[in-house]
């Protein structure tokens, strides 16, 4: 906290009030937060079983296959809500983008539904699992379906593979609907093993008015 | 429909948020008569572009004119009352054409051309009738850029309607070296299953962030704590959701200003005049356009949010803010808008886009727990639980000067009673 915070007693003078700045840090007041006095549980958000499920044996693959059985993990991993496995998946600079318009080209400096970096997924996923997730509350669950895989182009760098997804999300009663495309550029990591530099979303029902909100990645 | 006793002055009866006699009155007395926001000038650059919207329950389109001007027009065919634009924007090339009889219309709503004209010769339905054409707005206005229309024939002009909240407005376009901005071409909308006030009031309610929000704030902290500890610094954009989780007395330091017509201001909290290049290049800028003394007077305003009553919240120290459009007592739909200062580094844009993306996008890490309190709220409040809505605290703080009133607390309840003073005044007009 900064310079004074009285209001002066000088009179209703609002452009002089306007010019006292005020500025608060968290964490830095002598008491606990208001953040912290109120601790209840919520359920839904738990995970579905101990361990995230397994990456599907592939004998025999090829690339084709092994890069579907990876779009289903990253599928499965959400709807199992094994939040930091998901993000294991993306590799150091990976990114999550999910624009609103399929004509937008960057995920900096546009304007987006999502648009995070490993540093913003860890506040989500910190943010969901947090015991005060007052609005994960009610029931949660989501089934993605992914299909039409087609890998676009392959080089020992990296693979452009296009995909479409359908999403059902229950929440509380209601049961709403998500589709669209994903578009994964994937690179491999030193142990050879597919991750994420960038997962891009176009829902096809993006500029719809949202009933309600996305709270985890879709 | 006698209102007065719903509304005293420190509690409000829970049916002014359930009724639907008295949001159908709300629409009538507040939306259908008062200065309503229609979307900004630059939303519609060319002739015959169109934004549809409405004005409480009724369907309009702002369209802009051949000679520049923008109108704002009823969006309805006067031969079978059939919608004349389908879309939610376009153009509409040089006239409005009827899907249903192909009546077509100027952009100015005059009647252009009715098929077969002959058939209502002899009949009272003539050119010259207003009948024949689209209705306008009653009176159309904008300020810096945002246009606002009326309903109403007669009542104070937009200036004097917008009173002190002008600033909302002043502080965005004034952060332009030209003193303008400019719309970014994307509208979020998002539906909230619960009435346009819980919205407004919690706007300015500074007891609730910490509660709240705190699992995105002690999220983002804990991440923006480890950053500063590894590279000395972190982005500002984790302060725009660490704040969040700061503690109650701190909040209570966040004054509001409170003026009539129930508008109001959240002041500054979140330090967004860092000592950075891009912001001291920006700065610099606005000292060159406007002169030290000026530009200093530009910068140094410690504004969060403006609140127009009852449907805008403008945020304008970050080029953004947020439309109510009722729906019904349980339902609103609220438009989120982003836009560019005109002239000023892209640095600046990108910083305010960290908002818009990390608070206001429908992947919003905040409003998330915001409307499911109001859903869980409306829902509270249809029940027979019990029969008023508590705005007791700090009642009697409260310090009213001049019309403007203020409380030394910023969590003080003051909001709310000064909000519901304005919604009294409109619901008791003849």
């Amino acid at each position: 906290m900064s310079k004074s915070n009285t209001i002066p007693t000088a009179g209703p003078d609002f452009e002089h009030l306007l010019a006292q700045e005020v500025v608060i840090e968290a964490g830095t007041a002598e008491g606990p937060s208001g953040a912290q006095r109120i601790e209840p549980d919520h359920s839904p958000r738990t995970p579905h079983g101990d361990a995230a499920p397994a990456p599907a044996l592939l004998p025999g693959a090829d690339l084709q296959r092994e890069v579907e059985q990876f779009l289903y993990l990253q599928a499965e991993l959400l709807d199992a809500k094994q939040w930091q496995a998901w993000m294991d998946l993306f590799d150091a600079q990976g990114v999550y983008w999910m624009p609103v318009e399929r004509s937008q080209t960057e995920w900096e400096g546009s304007p987006s539904i999502f648009a995070e970096d490993k540093l913003l997924m860890e506040i989500r996923k910190g943010r969901v699992t947090h015991p005060n997730a007052w609005s994960q509350a009610p029931m949660w669950e989501t089934n993605h379906l992914v299909s039409h895989v087609a890998i676009e182009s392959a080089s020992e760098q990296q693979i452009q593979v296009r995909s479409r997804f359908h999403m059902m999300e229950l929440r509380r009663d209601t049961v709403r609907h998500f589709g669209g495309s994903y578009r994964h550029t994937l690179v491999r990591d030193a142990a050879g093993a597919l991750r994420i530099r960038l997962q891009r979303v176009d829902l096809f029902n993006g500029q719809a008015p949202f009933d309600y909100v996305l709270q985890i990645w879709v | 429909m006698n209102l007065k006793p719903l509304v005293e002055p420190d509690r409000v009866h829970k049916s002014v948020y359930t009724d639907p006699k008295i949001f159908d009155l709300e629409m009538e007395k507040i939306w259908e008569r008062t200065w309503v926001y229609c979307g900004h000038e630059s939303q519609v650059k060319n002739p015959g572009d169109y934004h549809a919207l409405t004005i409480g329950r009724q369907p309009m389109v702002m369209v802009r004119q051949k000679d520049g001007s923008v109108q704002v027009l009823y969006n309805r065919c006067p031969h079978r009352g059939v919608q004349l634009v389908g879309n939610l924007k376009g153009n509409t090339g040089s006239a409005f054409v009827c899907s249903y009889h192909a009546w077509s219309f100027h952009l100015d709503g005059k009647v252009r051309a009715i098929p077969l004209a002959a058939g209502y010769e002899g009949t009272r339905l003539t050119r010259d009738n207003p009948d024949c054409s689209m209705k306008r707005a009653a009176r159309v206005d904008s300020y810096r850029g945002f246009v606002f229309a009326s309903l109403a024939d007669e009542g104070e002009g937009l200036l004097d309607f917008l009173g002190e909240a002008r600033i909302a407005f002043d502080d965005m376009c004034d952060r332009s070296p030209v003193g303008e901005v400019e719309v970014v071409p994307i509208c979020h909308r998002v539906v909230q299953h619960s009435n346009w006030k819980f919205f407004m009031e919690n706007q300015l309610d500074s007891l609730h962030p910490s509660v709240t929000h705190q699992s995105t704030g002690i999220s983002a902290g804990r991440v923006e704590k480890r950053l500063k500890a590894e590279q000395g610094s972190a982005p500002l954009y984790y302060h725009y959701l660490s704040t969040f989780a700061s503690s109650f007395e701190q909040w209570d330091s966040v004054q509001t200003i409170n003026f009539p017509h129930g508008h109001g201001i959240l002041k500054a909290y979140m330090g967004l005049r860092p000592q950075d290049p891009d912001t001291l290049a920006h700065e610099a800028m606005l000292k060159q356009a406007y002169g030290e003394q000026k530009a200093e007077e530009y910068l140094s305003r410690s504004i969060h949010h403006v609140l127009v009553y009852p449907y805008l919240s403008v945020q304008s120290p970050l080029q953004q803010l947020r439309c109510l459009r009722p729906i019904g007592p349980d339902k609103t739909l609220s438009e989120i808008w982003h836009f560019r200062l005109k002239g000023a580094p892209e640095a600046i844009y990108r910083r305010s886009l960290w908002y818009y993306n990390l608070v206001n996008s429908p992947a919003t890490m905040i409003n998330a727990d915001d409307l499911e309190n109001w859903t869980k709220g409306q829902w509270g409040l249809q029940s027979n639980g019990g029969d008023w809505v508590s705005f007791h605290r700090h009642f009697g703080d409260d310090r009213v000067e001049a019309g403007v009133t203020y409380s030394n607390h910023g969590t003080s309840e003051a909001v709310m009673r000064n909000q519901f003073r304005a919604w009294s005044t409109y619901m008791s007009a003849a």
